[in-house]
């Protein structure tokens, strides 16, 4: 499946990266390479074959529902750009 | 400088400063313990030793003072008694790891001047053991590459040049580049590293050193910069295989705080490095034969087979038919876990945070000029394969072709023990020969990748070298959480090699 332009432009808005117009181009020539390479997946047949989620096998672990951690903002905050009264300070998030 | 010995029966004799810097981890325990030298000795011979090889570029923060602190600590604790499995001894640590109150950055610009107000587990098991931290290790951006060539800190150089190479600069590999230059020139006894799709494994075969990823869930990755999750382990970078051994016994164990960490001890693995490899049988996989693959490395490659022979194994050809799938494979599933783990980087809690006119463009300009053309590259294909109508033709697809490899390996365990290949399709080859084509850069880790897919043990034992006087790795590979018979087998394999060049030092 090839990518045009207009997809390059789509996946880099969902991926909230800004890509300069003159990026576009090589990357679509970058991307379909690699989609291309990725092709040969295709010829493994995989009808039936549940996917491989996860190679750890074992249950997920469950812990007494005690605070154990946390509490302090200022920890939290030391690397902050901006941060004020123990807040994040953030761009206006809501019109 | 010298330092003289209370006798020289012991056979110590007159240690200078810097062939502290020549011993082996085990060497430097064993003169720690036996107070033939202190860990500051042996600290600032390695200092000395980091600051003239700045040249290579492998480490991107050094931490001599801490250092000091570390080794003085360690030096009062042998008084005592109290001395740890590695008290004392002087490790660099990938900056992929968070280091409490040590700048971190995975070597990208995004993080800043991020300083972590916590101790990644593998860190905090290795300094509980009394090892002291000379500074934090060049890598590729977050760990995405095989050459260290996207380093934000700049390339890594190879401590090895070719005979026939005409004095070129060459890669140490990638991505854990900086711990394995650092480990091949003696700048430290050993160095933390991680393997996402080789990035332990093929820097050690392109420096002469010995490097081990193991079983998927025996180190913690609390506290490590994330990658792919499904993949990531930890693991160390040594000058011998009982040093690796020795490393990887401290840093893994069980850890609540991470979820896919195994419930399960780790043995002590030192004692597995020389047992006998009499009656394993050792798996021979036809499908790593690949098309113009260099002559010397077949050759390496059958010279690994004759010598676990000669030592009694039993070598039985096996069939792991998916293995050209799994590059590719992974170039979906790597990049998609990626762009999940890397969403984080925004902007508003840590790290870089550009301007713009709204929170929208503050995001994209942030990670525009945060990341690096690689990690942007795999981001975008992570996005667009997990992105909605793709999500089954290239994700869902990949995690089954994932099972199929799996599956081959769990055949191949039928008749084998233990699995013997080699490491890279090629010796270290010179910074910037391989950045046209990402692919070209990719196909570094076809021998390598299964075994991140699968989650198997998997070590690189220096086992010879090129016609340019290069070193050559090979890899075994071992069932789920038998990395003692990986040990044993690459033991084995080490003392059949004989393998004794070191890079003869230009810095």
């Amino acid at each position: 499946m090839a990518i045009d332009a207009a997809t390059v432009r789509k996946v880099a808005r969902l991926a909230r990266i800004a890509e300069p117009e003159e990026r576009i181009e090589p990357l679509v020539q970058e991307l379909n390479g690699i989609l291309q390479w990725i092709e040969q997946l295709a010829e493994v047949d995989t009808d039936g074959v549940e996917p491989l989620t996860s190679v750890v096998h074992a249950t997920l672990a469950l812990r007494e529902d005690v605070v154990t951690d946390g509490g302090d903002a200022a920890r939290v905050l030391s690397n902050a750009p901006s941060s004020t009264d123990g807040f994040y300070v953030v761009p206006k998030v809501v019109e | 400088m010298g330092r003289r010995n209370k006798s020289d029966d012991d056979g110590w004799g007159m240690l200078l400063m810097s062939e502290l810097t020549k011993l082996t981890l085990k060497a430097a325990l064993d003169g720690l313990r036996s107070k033939t030298f202190s860990s500051v000795e042996i600290t600032r011979a390695h200092i000395a030793a980091v600051e003239a090889a700045r040249p290579l570029n492998a480490f991107v923060l050094e931490t001599p003072e801490k250092a000091l602190e570390m080794a003085a600590a360690a030096d009062a604790r042998i008084a005592s008694g109290d001395a740890g499995a590695l008290e004392g001894a002087p490790l660099g640590i990938k900056d992929l790891f968070c280091t409490k109150g040590v700048r971190s950055t995975a070597c990208s610009k995004i993080l800043g001047n991020f300083i972590p107000e916590y101790e990644s587990t593998v860190t905090a098991n290795l300094f509980g053991d009394g090892a002291v931290m000379l500074g934090k290790l060049n890598l590729d951006e977050f760990a995405m590459g095989s050459s260290n060539e996207t380093s934000a800190f700049g390339n890594v150089i190879n401590p090895w040049k070719s005979a026939s190479g005409g004095n070129k600069a060459l890669t140490p590999g990638g991505s854990s580049g900086g711990s394995a230059a650092a480990v091949a020139a003696d700048l430290c006894l050993g160095a933390t590293a991680t393997d996402t799709g080789g990035s332990i494994r093929q820097p050690a075969a392109f420096t002469g050193t010995v490097g081990i990823k193991p079983t998927y869930g025996r180190c913690s990755r609390w506290g490590i910069v994330a990658f792919a999750s499904s993949l990531d382990q930890a693991g160390p970078i040594a000058k011998t295989v009982e040093d690796a051994a020795i490393l990887l016994t401290s840093m893994a164990g069980h850890d609540p705080k991470d979820s896919t960490s195994l419930d399960v001890e780790t043995p002590d693995l030192a004692p597995f490095v020389g047992k006998s490899v009499k009656g394993l049988r050792i798996g021979v996989p036809k499908e790593y034969r690949v098309d113009g693959m260099p002559a010397e490395i077949e050759k390496l490659w059958q010279d690994g087979i004759d010598w676990l022979k000669e030592a009694g194994a039993e070598i039985v050809e096996v069939s792991l038919p998916h293995t050209k799938y799994a590059l590719p494979a992974y170039y979906i599933v790597a990049p998609a876990e990626a762009s999940s783990n890397l969403a984080r980087y925004d902007g508003m809690r840590y790290g870089l945070r550009a301007e713009g006119g709204n929170l929208t463009e503050i995001y994209e300009n942030t990670r525009a000029q945060g990341f690096g053309q690689e990690v942007k590259r795999r981001i975008l294909i992570g996005t667009y394969v997990l992105s909605a109508g793709y999500y089954d033709a290239y994700y869902l697809k990949a995690q089954k072709v994932r099972r199929r490899i799996a599956d081959d390996f769990d055949k191949a365990w039928e008749t084998c023990d233990a699995l013997l290949t080699p490491t890279a399709p090629s010796a270290a080859f010179a910074l910037g020969e391989r950045n046209a084509d990402p692919i070209a850069m990719y196909l570094n880790d076809v021998f390598t990748v299964t075994t991140n897919l699968a989650g198997l043990p998997s070590i690189s034992v220096p086992a010879g070298l090129d016609s340019g006087g290069l070193p050559l790795g090979l890899q075994v590979i071992g069932r789920a959480l038998d990395e003692g018979t990986v040990f044993s087998v690459a033991g084995a394999l080490e003392k059949a090699a004989g393998f004794r060049a070191k890079a003869e030092r230009w810095w």
